[in-house]
């Protein structure tokens, strides 16, 4: 996918004024953040799940060579083919490659994130097959020509009104009617989707954790379309990233106490999918082949950083969906695969820190995705870090360099400190005074700081600072 | 242990005056003066700055550093510190610790230091365990008072129930709960004026909340915060009026609110 990061400000801006934005937001907002909250709550010990899960995955990333190599092992013990593939260009290279065949035209394709990141979908249609993506949400999406703009619920930004205009656009030819209602459009995808399911060639599906022990790949879905995408096509592949392996079904179901809830609010997603290996033979049905494409694309490079913690992403959206800052932009501002805080700290590690330049910034610190963020990444402070680098490296506005120095040189001195806070208090009067508003309380504008005072009033401060009104106390003692 | 037995009566407490109510809303540290010198303390404030929260959050480690060791040699000769700002207390507390390494002299002084300091309405439920006497509060009942829970006091010290406590045992009121009260309200430092759109939608959305319960009154503890609440509040010519706390808690009627001279 095309890195867009740098026009963060622009699409974030445009995003806001975005009406069918506000509303689908809103929606959603509310929808993810209470029924995470009850379902979390159910739980008495959610917090020893989420240690639980830090340190699995803690453990994990030290010996993810071991892990991997188990997993790979495994996978080929049951009949499946491991691939390796270092970044996005190799990956499009092996899928292409095992689908070359006269007889492959129609692939079907779950919900994968990780495909987005080097847009599988586009390098497959350049090799001339058709690609039909099943995730109700990725479908949309698809026929609209856009990106995921959320992880787990990619279409979150279109209301149902768009989705209606849409289908009506794409499935009229075909013979099938406008529908309005929520049932009615999720009943039109289904049929549109079974065709596609039943004459697929090849079906693609991500992973959400590769089980080292066993080599089985768990998928958690909610629609059943990840089952008929690997299930119902001569092959299966799926295309996963390295990170996501974790030792034994006994920390999956930890992790499956987690993921649900933090991601949708359900204790259990609907479907959990465990594959193995390609059909048996006393096996009614199941692929003939089984691929799994490990992916890297960047992920080793980040093990052994100081921004390794946020490898023990599960992917499950809580952290976007509690963050101020997305759901009043939503996703695609933040202008490539993984928006919100988990992406604002994946992008500039993944696409380089200059390609990103904003989204280290574009937080508040508000602190509300750590404590919901089910592996415990502690996602602010990896911001900050992002913003120490791009400190250290030069790269940061050097207007605001260039002030935080003069202000910290003012800083260290408690006698300069007081002469320049005096002053500036009472200039500020001066200007109160000749702006008129001194009796009013504030500045409706003040120069060089319009960027507070266009949309908000700012207090005429008190003729003396507080040291300085504490010093006329004491000396009058 | 400096800060880990009650203060003794007449004991010396320092006030951490934190920059935005030494220079925008001096109130707030008069407020906190009177609430601890009610309590049988001295208070003491020795000429401070800044703790380095807005370079710390800019990523400036260095310059934080230096700020910070500044802060910790002032207030060394001090058994407690008490401020009034979530943010700031949270700056000493939580990320102090982080700029020195473990084992140093150095590191040594932060803990002691960070171990030392209170936020306000912490110090006073938490750690001294006051209960307030009740007073009346403005001229004109009933008053409808809601509450932003700031983000660094919220998550990063816990503080949620206890400036609740403070004010039901003083006015004998109930606050009247925002659904988005522990949501951000847009000000996140310099991020207000890089992003001013986004902050603005942010702080909105805040109001709206504020609109809902239909508060007279918006209090909170983190003057950053409540400049910007109570500067859209005036601009969209809302009614609501904005305090931090500590001003309701003290003997006088409060006077004029955040962004008010009468």
């Amino acid at each position: 996918m095309q890195v867009q990061s740098k026009n963060f400000r622009k699409t974030a801006k445009k995003a806001l004024l975005d009406a069918d934005l506000r509303v689908a937001m809103g929606r959603a907002e509310g929808g993810f953040v209470d029924t995470r909250k009850l379902v979390v709550e159910e739980l008495d010990n959610f917090q020893e799940y989420r240690e639980f899960a830090r340190d699995t995955k803690n453990h994990v990333l030290a010996h993810l060579d071991y892990y991997l190599t188990k997993f790979e092992s495994n996978v080929q013990a049951s009949g499946g083919q491991v691939h390796w593939a270092s970044n996005g260009e190799e990956v499009n290279r092996i899928v292409v490659d095992i689908c070359k065949r006269p007889e492959i035209k129609k692939i079907t394709k779950g919900k994968s994130m990780v495909s987005e990141e080097f847009a599988l979908n586009a390098g497959l249609e350049a090799a001339d097959f058709q690609v039909i993506e099943t995730d109700l949400g990725e479908y949309i999406i698809q026929l609209a020509n856009e990106t995921p703009s959320h992880i787990i619920a990619p279409a979150v930004h279109k209301t149902k009104q768009a989705v209606t205009d849409l289908f009506d656009e794409y499935h009229r030819e075909a013979g099938y009617p406008r529908v309005v209602e929520r049932l009615d459009i999720v009943n039109q995808a289904r049929q549109v989707l079974r065709d596609h399911f039943c004459t697929a060639d090849v079906g693609i599906t991500g992973g959400n954790f590769l089980i080292a022990d066993t080599g089985s790949i768990a998928l958690i879905t909610n629609e059943g379309n990840g089952d008929l995408t690997a299930n119902l096509p001569k092959i299966h592949i799926v295309v996963t990233s390295i990170e996501k392996v974790i030792p034994d079904m006994q920390a999956l179901g930890g992790f499956l106490r987690l993921l649900g809830r933090s991601a949708t609010g359900q204790i259990m997603s609907v479907y959990t999918t465990l594959f193995n290996g390609p059909k048996r033979i006393d096996d009614l049905d199941g692929p003939e082949e089984f691929h799994v494409v490990l992916v890297d694309n960047g992920r080793s490079e980040i093990l052994g950083t100081q921004f390794q913690d946020i490898l023990r992403c599960i992917k499950c959206g809580a952290c976007m969906n509690h963050c101020p800052v997305y759901t009043n932009i939503g996703g695609h501002a933040y202008g490539w695969v993984y928006p919100g805080p988990m992406g604002s700290v994946l992008t500039p590690l993944m696409v380089g820190q200059k390609n990103a330049p904003d989204l280290p910034y574009a937080c508040t610190l508000n602190g509300r995705c750590k404590t919901v963020c089910p592996v415990m990444i502690p996602l602010p402070d990896l911001l900050r870090k992002h913003r120490n680098n791009l400190v250290e490296m030069g790269e940061s506005k050097r207007f605001q360099r260039w002030g935080m120095w003069v202000w910290a040189q003012v800083a260290r001195n408690p006698r300069l400190y007081f002469l320049m806070t005096s002053l500036y208090v009472r200039k500020l009067n001066v200007l109160a005074r000749l702006l008129l508003v001194f009796r009013r309380g504030s500045f409706k504008h003040i120069p060089m700081l319009g960027a507070w005072t266009s949309t908000r009033d700012f207090p005429v401060p008190s003729t003396a600072t507080f040291q300085g009104q504490w010093k006329k106390r004491k000396r009058s003692e | 242990m400096n800060g880990e037995s009650k203060p003794k009566k007449n004991e010396q407490i320092a006030l951490l005056v934190t920059c935005l109510s030494d220079l925008f809303r001096p109130q707030i540290a008069h407020a906190t003066v009177e609430l601890i010198e009610k309590l049988g303390y001295r208070v003491d404030v020795p000429a401070q700055t800044c703790c380095g929260q807005p370079a710390y959050n800019a990523g400036e480690e260095d310059k934080t550093r230096m700020l910070a060791e500044n802060m910790i040699r002032i207030f060394e000769p001090y058994r407690y510190v008490v401020g009034s700002s979530g943010s700031c207390v949270a700056t000493i507390k939580e990320h102090y610790p982080r700029l020195f390494r473990e084992g140093t002299s150095e590191y040594e002084q932060c803990m002691k230091f960070a171990q030392k300091t209170y936020e306000l309405s912490t110090f006073l439920v938490d750690f001294i365990q006051v209960n307030l006497e009740k007073k009346p509060l403005f001229d004109k009942q009933p008053v409808r008072i809601t509450y932003h829970d700031s983000c660094s006091g919220l998550r990063e010290l816990g503080i949620r129930s206890q400036p609740r406590k403070l004010l039901r045992d003083r006015l004998g009121i109930d606050i009247s709960e925002i659904s988005n009260s522990e949501v951000c309200c847009g000000f996140g430092g310099l991020f207000c004026v890089k992003y001013p759109e986004i902050s603005t939608r942010m702080v909105d959305n805040k109001i709206e909340g504020i609109e809902h319960v239909e508060a007279d009154v918006l209090l909170g503890g983190d003057l950053g915060c409540l400049m910007n609440i109570a500067g859209r509040l005036r601009r969209v010519g809302s009614k609501t009026r904005v305090y931090h706390y500590a001003e309701l808690l003290t003997e006088t009627v409060p006077g004029p609110a955040i962004g008010y001279q009468e």
